[in-house]
């Protein structure tokens, strides 16, 4: 096959590609699109195997990531779609570094002259740093979203922290950049340059997702999901090969823009969230809470109020996921349906610990998804909402959102306090992540419903027999 | 003007056109399907195999080739899991397809 024939093909690729995120705008078309993701890359890599000798070889490596791969995408739990998100962000910054050290062992493998030229040791430097950053960065934000805190202090799911933590970064990034410039003005292979610049890189990885807590995961990972992106550009870049570039720099502004609208549903800056450490300065707001008596009842009390309601909207959180309740929610919600109630679900955008990651329990429980309604299309309708039920959510309904000087003043809620009746299921009256106190809880229309939120919902289905 | 244009030049136009059509198309998904989203994505950055089949394929296995066999391993646990867990999460959302749409007959009619 000659070049202009591969291109070609790369061509159709990239467009399939293109095609395959444009699907994702409904869920009707969504299906089609991921088959000509498929498509597409079956192209890729079948015209890159044609062009290339060690077929068998190479089969045999792509043949074990791919039964793993399948595997894995067969049995992970729907739960556990943060962690497996991170994992495969992990793999594609992995694959980067391998291919760019491969690149820097022998250029004359991929068609360029030996020494390399500047302007692919530019391009190469910074495929590599983006891709290291990815894998390190993936793996600390995988083992904190897998609760591997517990063992490993590292993955703590809480921000981890230390005096002068940032003017480390600041210093590790400018001497790595300082190694990267080494690697380019070299004559030779500079392999230590690389390697040293490459260490630094992994370091800065695990050194700027340790300090970003459990809640700001969703802007973590899809940051991470463009990194992986921007690193495949990058690699594109330095091999010459448009569709890795263009398939690149899809994921690399998919990423970009997942995160520009987690961090605007949270009323926060991108750099603030990077910054780390939401809830350690606002303690002394949370200790206030002492004395203000909540009304608590049981889960039959619940079921008698939602029972009765004419209109029902719950409202899931991490707590909705963490207790694994989506079943046992959609059981009762066709219960309550069948009572006549009018049920829907409202989703706050960074509910969870991944963008859309409610969407994907619910969808998992079968919950259809017009029942299924974005915060901004709900809150019109809360004031005349009955019940509303707010399943393991905290900060995404907390009032206090409206409160000029509050801390989380300006992030959009779910205006849960403006409906009739609030029952609200939480294991205990801890704060948030954020770290503050809800006045949402003491307020007289609401009731709190202690539990773990699948005991708890399972409960309210058998009181609802 | 003399002289023909650079790679890297090409490579930039092709990047920056990449970037806008990303942003307008990104910015159609529907929020309910955003973690979808980044499962493709995921699974469309792992396209990375390429370089990857490249940096296995030298005649010598040498170094680089070893390194390369790492990454195709490595991107193919991503080409695979990425679509497979994908349409495993796109199949949870197409149950509720047939009731939608016979709910929209039903207004029409």
């Amino acid at each position: 096959m000659s070049a202009n024939q591969v291109a070609l093909w790369y061509l159709a690729a990239s467009v399939l590609f293109i095609l395959a995120l444009k699907g994702l705008s409904s869920p009707v078309s969504a299906r089609r699109g991921n088959l000509f993701g498929m498509i597409g890359m079956a192209i890729a890599v079948l015209v890159t195997l044609a062009v290339t000798r060690k077929v068998t070889y190479i089969l045999v490596a792509a043949a074990v990531g791919a039964t793993l791969g399948a595997f894995v995408a067969r049995r992970v739990q729907m739960t556990q779609m943060p962690e497996l998100v991170a994992a495969m962000h992990s793999l594609v910054g992995m694959a980067a570094v391998l291919i760019a050290a491969s690149v820097v062992n022998n250029p004359a493998a991929f068609g360029m002259a030996d020494p390399m030229p500047r302007g692919n040791r530019l391009e190469l430097f910074i495929g590599s740093f983006v891709g290291a950053v990815t894998f390190s960065g993936s793996v600390i934000a995988f083992g904190k979203l897998a609760g591997l805190g517990k063992k490993f202090r590292l993955f703590s799911s809480a921000p981890v922290g230390f005096k002068g933590q940032h003017m480390l970064n600041l210093v590790l990034a400018l001497v790595m950049v300082g190694f990267g410039v080494a690697f380019f003005l070299a004559a030779d292979k500079a392999w230590t340059a690389f390697l040293v610049m490459l260490a630094i890189a992994f370091a800065l990885g695990v050194l700027i997702i340790i300090p970003i807590g459990g809640a700001d995961m969703p802007v973590v990972i899809s940051m991470l999901n463009s990194y992986s992106g921007w690193a495949a550009a990058g690699i594109g870049f330095s091999l010459n090969n448009t569709m890795l570039i263009i398939a690149g720099s899809l994921v690399g502004s998919s990423g970009a823009i997942l995160s520009y609208i987690m961090c605007k549903a949270m009323n926060r800056s991108f750099f603030s969230v990077l910054l780390g450490g939401f809830g350690a300065a606002e303690g002394a707001v949370a200790a206030d809470s002492g004395q203000k008596a909540v009304r608590s009842g049981s889960a039959e009390d619940a079921a008698f109020l939602l029972a009765n309601a004419e209109s029902v909207v719950i409202v899931p959180g991490y707590g909705l996921a963490v207790a694994r309740a989506q079943h046992a929610v959609k059981e009762m919600a066709q219960k309550l349906i069948a009572k006549g109630v009018n049920v829907r679900y409202a989703i706050h955008p960074v509910a969870g610990r991944m963008p859309g990651h409610m969407n994907v329990l619910l969808a998992e429980a079968e919950v259809p998804y017009e029942q299924v309604v974005e915060m901004e299309d709900i809150n019109s309708d809360l004031g005349t909402t009955d019940v509303v039920l707010v399943l393991g959510a905290n900060d995404v309904v907390n009032p206090l959102a409206h409160e000029k000087g509050s801390p989380i003043y300006g992030m959009p809620i779910i205006e849960a306090h403006k409906a009739r009746t609030v029952l609200v299921n939480k294991r205990s009256m801890a704060a948030g992540y954020a770290g503050l106190d809800n006045p949402l809880f003491y307020l007289e229309k609401t009731m709190m419903v202690f539990g773990d939120a699948k005991k708890v919902v399972e409960d309210l289905v058998k009181a609802l027999d | 003007m003399t002289g023909t244009v650079d790679p890297t030049v090409i490579n930039l136009v092709v990047f920056v056109l990449a970037v806008f059509v990303g942003y307008h198309v990104i910015w159609n998904v529907t929020p309910a399907l955003h973690t979808p989203l980044m499962s493709v994505t995921n699974a469309i950055s792992s396209v990375i195999i390429v370089g990857a089949i490249l940096a296995a394929g030298p005649y010598d296995t040498d170094f680089g080739a070893i390194l390369g066999a790492v990454a195709v391993g490595l991107a193919a646990v991503n080409v695979f899991g990425g679509f497979l867990v994908t349409q495993r999460m796109l199949e949870m959302f197409r149950k509720k397809a047939p009731k939608a749409e016979s709910a929209a007959q039903k207004e029409k009619a």
